[in-house]
């Protein structure tokens, strides 16, 4: 893996843009995409900020021109909308001309639908379409369908919070070790009471705008989001012309093994993540130009992916960021938002702002960037922690 | 106050699933935590729901769950002081 | 490229499969719509603490992924890949009916972190501290194909010695009503030995857990070679054939080579149709085996197919309670595994004796 593996598309949607030019122009104008809820009725409305998507259910249906019986969640919306885009600004004609791949990504999956029908099914047959709906896969059969992808290889991975990331990770390899020429890899959540309330419950949602690595942090904002790229290999790329937006130059994966949500305190698992991801990209902590921090604002992960950052770069702190106050903590999302993210801010030598920030942690000296800030960029590492121990880092270069 | 450490004992064994433990095996100032009963934070947030349901008492902090919850004693005391009920 | 091998097992379904020294010697006969796991005593493997917060998905796992390294004897690994279809259902419908009945009131932490996918592996790794690459995947009846194509992908690259994977769902009451009223569950009990001649639509559903490890080392211990796998996640019937031959040929190996082929039939009428084309047609020759009237169906009982034709390779015995038809088979070399589910992920394994 010399220059890694090719990005030659890129879709998303998520509370700051319909697409890739409406995510970066919010980004370079610092609109945060965080306000009250307003799609879904919870008790905690007032409790709450979240990252919403402004399109409801029906635009999305009709945008996609999607007939009325469909058995669409909210989650799968979101992911043909972000996967379409990613495939056209590919300039994919004809998905069937050459083998193509699809992982996506989901933790919540068709519970948007459950949740609201659950005793309903019991009773009247009207919406029991959605139930087979409901695992993590359908989204993904969904995307695959509408895609005309066909008698090829299409999974999905959940890792909680680093599931994009991994289905990134693992399409890169597929490439690499040439099992592919060409994959789709992302992820999709849509807000849900479900999520909401987990959440509520481990009492890490902040009742305001999220603020990463400030000391008075108050926990994270939810979001809802899609984002999908599109890999290829470097024969493809050659015999087609491609134009190339950036690499997945490297990949790392480990788990905490510390506590079934909790980060360990010294981030052993994003220490570990962050020196393989360096080790397969074969480049050296001062290479990395801007890091893309997961910063989800709650206390247990800024503490632990800080400590884990000075652990890895020690006394040479690249620029960092989290874009999580533009968007919220999409979730399963994440990982794709943000390696959208990390591409644009190599095409465009800029490192976006981590917003809300304002009082250091007192555990460390290292503050983020917090204005928007033009540099030549040529390696930008983006890190996804979750629960269950689940770290994943990957590494994106020009 | 001995009632309602009894309950609490009861009532955390039930809600925390601590199977192998009796109510005798659990002394008023026994620490739940570490090296004690071997509590962790999932389960400090468990009891800090109880302390709502059950008692009235809303905490929005988890982190003020640390002393309150340091034994059943503490508990209680916590529970006699600040209960509407 | 490395050779890939199946060196430990650890079994938990719906017959007595956790002890590695038989082979369903005593089979457990149902006459219902749903059947559960015979259950190991989890307390031999799991301690009361580490046990509280588990739902019976997660413990299954545990004990299957322990047996598995017991009998590879290894006491860690490089990596967990795990399956599963519909996730950690108890505990998700555990929360869900809460949050409802309760308007989003006085809700729970435990339930909600129990009821994400990667519960199971990050449950192993937490139980093993292993600290190595962590991956769950989702997608139905191929999750366990997933794990297992990303784990010899890892292996036969030489990034790795020894992977632990494997397929886990668990039955759960909301579940399996709402999956009878839309019809994926038979409306009718059906005797485990007539599944095939039910003649109705809807498959019979149970769970399991079914761990292995994976290896780059042959050893005593060592089932089989697996020698590829392949999902599709859409094969018309009319291309089933070619899409088998071309399966077979990018593994250097053809049809003549398949001494047993082991098929995901589950009683379904409307889509039995892809195995009876196979059973009728190309290998109407070739040993056939059927599994799924012994396991149940569940997203990742493939799993249970996958040790089946394991253990039909270590032991080269096939089990009269398996066998679709009679032929002679005096050495067995080569097993193909067949599964989809509802017409929908075809997954191919190829399996050889080492």
């Amino acid at each position: 893996m010399e220059k890694g593996v090719a990005i030659t598309g890129m879709g998303i949607i998520s509370a700051i843009g319909n697409n890739v030019e409406e995510n970066y122009n919010s980004l370079i104008s610092c609109n945060k995409g965080i306000s009250r809820i307003s799609k879904i009725d919870t008790i905690h409305k007032d409790a709450i900020m979240v990252g919403e998507i402004n399109f409801t259910n029906q635009e999305l249906e009709e945008q996609l021109g999607l007939s009325p019986d469909n058995n669409y969640s909210r989650t799968a919306l979101l992911g043909v909308v972000a996967a379409k885009q990613a495939i056209e600004d590919a300039g994919i004609i004809d998905i069937s001309e050459h083998k193509t791949g699809l992982i996506s990504a989901t933790s919540v999956g068709g519970m948007d639908m459950t949740e609201k029908f659950y005793y309903d099914y019991l009773e009247t047959s009207e919406h029991r379409k959605y139930i087979k709906g409901h695992h993590a896969g359908d989204s993904t059969q969904k995307i695959a369908e509408e895609l005309g992808i066909q008698e090829s290889l299409v999974t999905t991975i959940s890792t909680a919070c680093s599931s994009a990331a991994n289905a990134i990770m693992y399409g890169a390899r597929l490439i690499k070790s040439g099992k592919l020429d060409r994959v789709v890899v992302g992820g999709m959540d849509c807000l849900s009471k479900f999520t909401i309330n987990g959440f509520k419950t481990l009492m890490i949602l902040s009742d305001t705008h999220n603020t990463p690595f400030d000391e008075n942090r108050k926990g994270l904002n939810l979001g809802e989001a899609a984002a999908f790229l599109v890999l290829e290999s470097d024969v493809l790329v050659a015999k087609e012309n491609k134009k190339v937006l950036a690499y997945v130059k490297g990949y790392g994966n480990a788990n905490d093994a510390f506590h079934q949500t909790a980060s360990s305190e010294n981030g052993d698992g994003a220490t570990l993540a962050m020196e393989k991801a360096l080790k397969v990209a074969n480049l050296q902590a001062k290479d990395i130009d801007y890091i893309n921090a997961h910063g989800t604002a709650t206390g247990n992960n800024d503490l632990s992916e800080g400590r884990a950052i000075i652990r890895v770069f020690k006394d040479n702190i690249p620029n960092f960021s989290s874009t999580k106050p533009y968007t919220g903590h999409t979730l399963a999302a994440a990982g794709g938002v943000e390696a959208v993210y990390s591409v644009l801010a190599l095409q465009n030598n800029v490192i976006f702002p981590n917003l809300n920030f304002k009082t250091p942690m007192k555990e460390f000296s290292i503050t983020p960037q917090t204005e928007l800030k033009q540099t030549e960029l040529n390696t930008v590492l983006s890190n996804s922690l979750g629960f269950g121990g689940n770290c994943s880092t990957l590494i994106f270069s020009k | 106050m001995v009632a309602l450490k009894d309950e609490l004992k009861n009532k955390i064994i039930e809600q925390l699933n601590l199977e192998d433990v009796s109510v005798d095996e659990i002394a008023d100032n026994d620490p739940l935590f570490g090296e004690g009963l071997g509590l962790d934070s999932i389960d400090a947030l468990e009891l800090i729901v109880m302390l709502d349901k059950d008692y009235g008492i809303k905490l929005s902090d988890p982190k003020e769950g640390k002393k309150i919850f340091e034994s059943i004693e503490t508990m209680a005391t916590y529970i006699t002081e600040n209960s509407p009920k | 490229m490395k050779k890939v091998f199946v060196n430990g097992c650890g079994v938990i379904s719906a017959q007595k499969t956790f002890d590695n020294d038989t082979f369903l010697e005593e089979i457990t006969t149902y006459n219902d719509r749903v059947m559960p796991v015979v259950n190991p005593v989890y307390k031999d493997f799991i301690s009361g603490g580490a046990a509280r917060r588990m739902a019976k998905g997660v413990k299954m796992a545990v004990v299957a992924s322990n047996l598995a390294m017991q009998e590879a004897q290894l006491e860690s690994v490089d990596a967990i890949i795990t399956g599963t279809g519909m996730g950690c259902l108890l505990d998700s419908e555990k929360f869900l009916s809460k949050l409802i009945d309760n308007n989003e009131q006085f809700l729970t932490p435990t339930s909600f972190i129990q009821s994400t996918h990667n519960t199971v592996g990050g449950q192993i790794a937490l139980g093993i501290q292993c600290t190595g690459y962590n991956f769950t995947y989702v997608h139905s009846s191929v999750s366990f194909e997933s794990a297992l194509l990303d784990a010899q992908l890892q292996l036969s690259l030489g990034e790795e010695e020894n992977i632990l994977i494997g397929g886990v769902d668990e039955n759960a009451p909301y579940t399996i009503n709402i999956h009878k009223l839309i019809g994926f569950i038979k409306a009718e009990n059906t005797e485990t030995f007539s599944l095939l001649q039910s003649n109705t639509s809807g498959a019979i559903f149970g769970e399991g857990a079914n761990f292995f490890t994976l290896s780059t080392k042959n050893q005593e211990s060592s089932y089989a070679e697996v020698i590829g796998v392949e999902t599709l996640n859409t094969v018309s019937k009319e291309n089933l054939d070619n899409a088998i031959v071309s399966f077979l040929k990018d593994n250097n190996s053809s049809l003549s080579d398949l001494d047993v082929i082991v098929l995901g039939n589950n009683g379904d009428v409307d889509f039995d149709g892809y195995y009876n084309l196979l059973t009728e047609g190309t290998f109407a020759e070739t040993q056939q085996v059927y599994y799924k009237h012994l396991s149940g169906e569940f997203n990742t009982v493939s799993s249970f197919g996958f040790w089946l034709g394991a253990k039909i390779l270590k032991t080269q015995s096939i089990p009269k309670e398996v066998k679709l038809n009679q032929k002679q088979t005096s050495s067995i070399k080569t097993v193909l595994l067949y599964n989809q589910y509802r017409g929908e992920n075809h997954s191919f394994t190829l399996l050889k004796k080492c």
